[in-house]
């Protein structure tokens, strides 16, 4: 899960990581009480979508009075902003952050994610900071220091002070940065998050370390433990299909092609997708229904997959183990009856009943396109897809 | 022979008076796994499963009791992370975890006391093992194996599956098929079973089932190439998988360098794999490699 930067800011201020002040606006009068309540004459106004290169992408600027703050807040709200993070579509800004504007001195990187390979968290900082730190870990990875930290013994002292040398700070600053990247650490075990990123890091005029922005992932598996963060969630941010899915306890993600698939099991999901364009086809969608695919999840599923109007075909794909085939068989001819659909449906069932299912099926009386084997019913998805 | 679990295997199921641990325990003794204790917190003295299966408090009375050294575990994800760290305290030698949604930082802690006290886990988030007829310790579907000199290895559920019904097909057993869970942090990577599998005499070839996301695969090839006498076939799903997008599995998801299905196609065919474009090829591909032996 992701959140908004002025809400990762409230979640670094609780936990004692110094970001300049800041107030969101979801309104121009909002922003206008805003930079009333600032009381500074230079702010920042930034848009506020789940998406990097907002920048670059125009959505923030700096506003020098009243009158500016009034008519950048005009044009951003509403506005679709488009970065090399939101795709070719863009994202509406809702949400605006109107921030005191900081004396930078030096910008730098610093982040905190699970390295997988080693099995440890990665503390991450560097002194090329405001760029996209992938193009520094390319072409000059000497300019990163890293340092993993024990799950056990947590952060230690000594590790934070490797990377404050690693930023070449001294005096006041050097003693501000350990202490932020400690209570970093802490934050990013206590919220269970699975990165967190400050880019950039500043150094300002007057020796202080500050957090200029802030970015989140959560781990949604740990939600469950963590009420602050998942009353951040803003819906408005995700795809409303998947989110119905979601309710149903289904896992969908939706794709730009026209073959609707919905299996059970995410491996197998994926496995389909890539035969459905090795057949020649384009999957429309990712569709998980879970190691159950009773009569509802399959009924569910088809209202989600046929909500995307692109959809010209579906494959049902479910391998039944524990789940019986002719229970899954039974469910689809249900489904298929009580949605009357005007899509080709292909359905391969394989595992615990196959046979059975395979004669409910065919004596059901509805049009349904039995296959047998991934490569048949790929085959076939796709064909229907084109004679459609 | 076969790897991790045998008919010798003394079984407690961690869970076992919840629906899912009910359901599954009954499954598994019904295969011949021989499930000796389960454990339930304050549900001690009592006897489940037809009185077939006595419960006790703690897995440390278990093993006291009734010598149980392997454990499957079926309790909520709040728990999960604390339940594997009992058994691995009590002394069980072979954890498999079942339960889907363990958040992260409880696995990287979780993972660090396994290693240390040398436990075998499994998972989390995954099907769990199967060594055919002898013993099945998970929710897969046990009739769909044949006995044979194959061994499976798979981050994914039904794509095992998928696998196992095609090896059968092209006239393939198996010795053990292992689901690994399709979690970022995991107890046994895929490079962990390759070894076992090399060492195990009964198991003449390998199938690893992979998917876009972390390292494993690449790991696991490169370790092959070198180390491994024994042929290996790979499939890798998600080839359609957008970036960024965390497919179903908490650890499925594209997030740069060679973590795409593509990157890890080309390495396991750089490594000396057999490499299925396709994952209706994977029987046909293994029968092949275990031809040219």
């Amino acid at each position: 899960m992701k959140v908004h930067e002025y809400q990762g800011k409230e979640i670094f201020r609780k936990h004692g990581i110094i970001t300049p002040e800041g107030i969101p606006a979801f309104s121009v009068d909002e922003s206008l009480v805003a930079y009333d309540k600032l009381g500074s004459e230079t702010v920042v106004v930034k848009s506020q979508i789940h998406a990097g290169g907002r920048g670059k992408g125009g959505g923030v600027k700096l506003a020098h009075s009243r009158h500016e703050v009034e008519s950048l807040a005009k044009e951003m709200l509403g506005m679709t902003l488009i970065t090399h993070q939101t795709g070719p579509k863009g994202k509406e800004v809702q949400r605006l952050l109107i921030e005191s504007r900081a004396d930078i001195r030096l910008e730098f990187y610093a982040a905190i994610t699970l390295d997988r390979g080693k099995e440890m968290d990665v503390f991450m900082v560097s002194i090329e900071g405001g760029v996209e730190i992938e193009k520094v870990a390319a072409e000059t990875p000497e300019k990163i220091v890293k340092v993993w930290i024990d799950p056990l013994l947590g952060m230690k002292s000594y590790q934070a002070r490797k990377l404050a040398f690693g930023l070449n700070l001294t005096g006041n600053a050097f003693k501000e940065a350990i202490s932020i990247f400690l209570k970093m650490y802490a934050c990013y075990q206590s919220t269970d998050a699975s990165l967190m990123e400050i880019n950039p890091l500043i150094l300002t005029g007057d020796d202080h370390i500050l957090a200029l922005d802030s970015k989140f992932n959560f781990d949604g598996n740990a939600l469950f433990r963590q009420k602050e963060i998942s009353d951040m969630r803003d819906l408005s941010e995700e795809d409303p299909m998947e989110i119905e899915a979601g309710n149903y306890n289904l896992n969908y993600i939706k794709l730009d092609g026209n073959v609707g698939c919905m299996v059970n099991g995410a491996g197998l999901a994926m496995a389909t997708m890539d035969i459905i364009k090795l057949a020649g086809g384009e999957p429309a969608n990712f569709l998980d229904v879970g190691g159950t695919a009773s009569a509802e999840t399959v009924n569910n599923g088809f209202r989600i997959i046929l909500s995307d109007k692109h959809v010209k075909a579906v494959l049902i794909n479910i391998f039944g183990g524990i789940v019986r085939c002719d229970r899954v068989a039974n469910g689809v001819v249900q489904a298929v009856k009580e949605l009357g659909l005007d899509v080709p449906v292909v359905v391969r069932l394989e595992g615990t009943n196959a046979e059975e299912a395979q004669a409910i099926l065919r004596k059901s009386g509805v049009s349904i396109i039995p296959a047998v084997g991934m490569k048949d019913a790929a085959e076939k998805v796709v064909k229907a897809a084109l004679g459609a | 022979m076969s790897i991790l679990i045998n008919k010798d295997s003394k079984v407690v199921v961690q869970g076992i008076t919840g629906s899912e641990g009910q359901f599954h325990a009954g499954q598994m003794l019904d295969y011949g796994t021989q499930i000796v204790a389960g454990v339930t917190p304050g549900k001690g003295g009592q006897a489940t499963l037809d009185d077939r299966v006595p419960v006790f408090n703690s897995v440390e009375d278990a093993v006291e009791q009734t010598g149980a050294d392997t454990s499957i575990i079926f309790v909520p994800p709040p728990f999960a992370a604390e339940a594997v760290i009992e058994a691995s305290f009590s002394g069980i030698s072979v954890v498999v975890c079942i339960t889907e949604g363990v958040p992260v930082h409880d696995m990287v802690k979780v993972k660090r006391v396994v290693n240390q006290n040398g436990t075998h886990l499994i998972g989390p988030n995954c099907p769990g093992i199967i060594t055919v007829d002898e013993c099945k310790l998970g929710i897969m579907p046990g009739f769909i194996c044949k006995k044979g000199s194959i061994g499976v290895i798979s981050k994914s559920g039904t794509l095992t599956y998928e696998a196992i019904d095609q090896l059968v097909n092209v006239g393939l057993g198996q010795t053990t098929a292992i689901g690994i869970g399709g979690d970022p942090i995991i107890g046994t990577t895929m490079k962990d079973c390759l070894k076992l599998f090399e060492e195990d005499p009964e198991t003449e070839g390998v199938v690893i089932i992979g998917e876009i996301g972390g390292q494993m695969e690449i790991e696991a090839a490169r370790w092959a190439k070198d180390t491994m006498s024994k042929p290996v076939i790979g499939f890798i799903a998600g080839q359609t998988a957008p970036p960024g997008r965390r497919m179903g599995h908490a650890g499925a998801i594209v997030s740069g360098g060679d973590d795409t299905a593509e990157a890890k196609m080309r390495i396991l065919g750089e490594c000396g794999l057999g490499v299925a474009e396709s994952v209706a090829d994977i029987g046909e591909l293994m029968q092949n490699a275990m031809k040219q032996i």
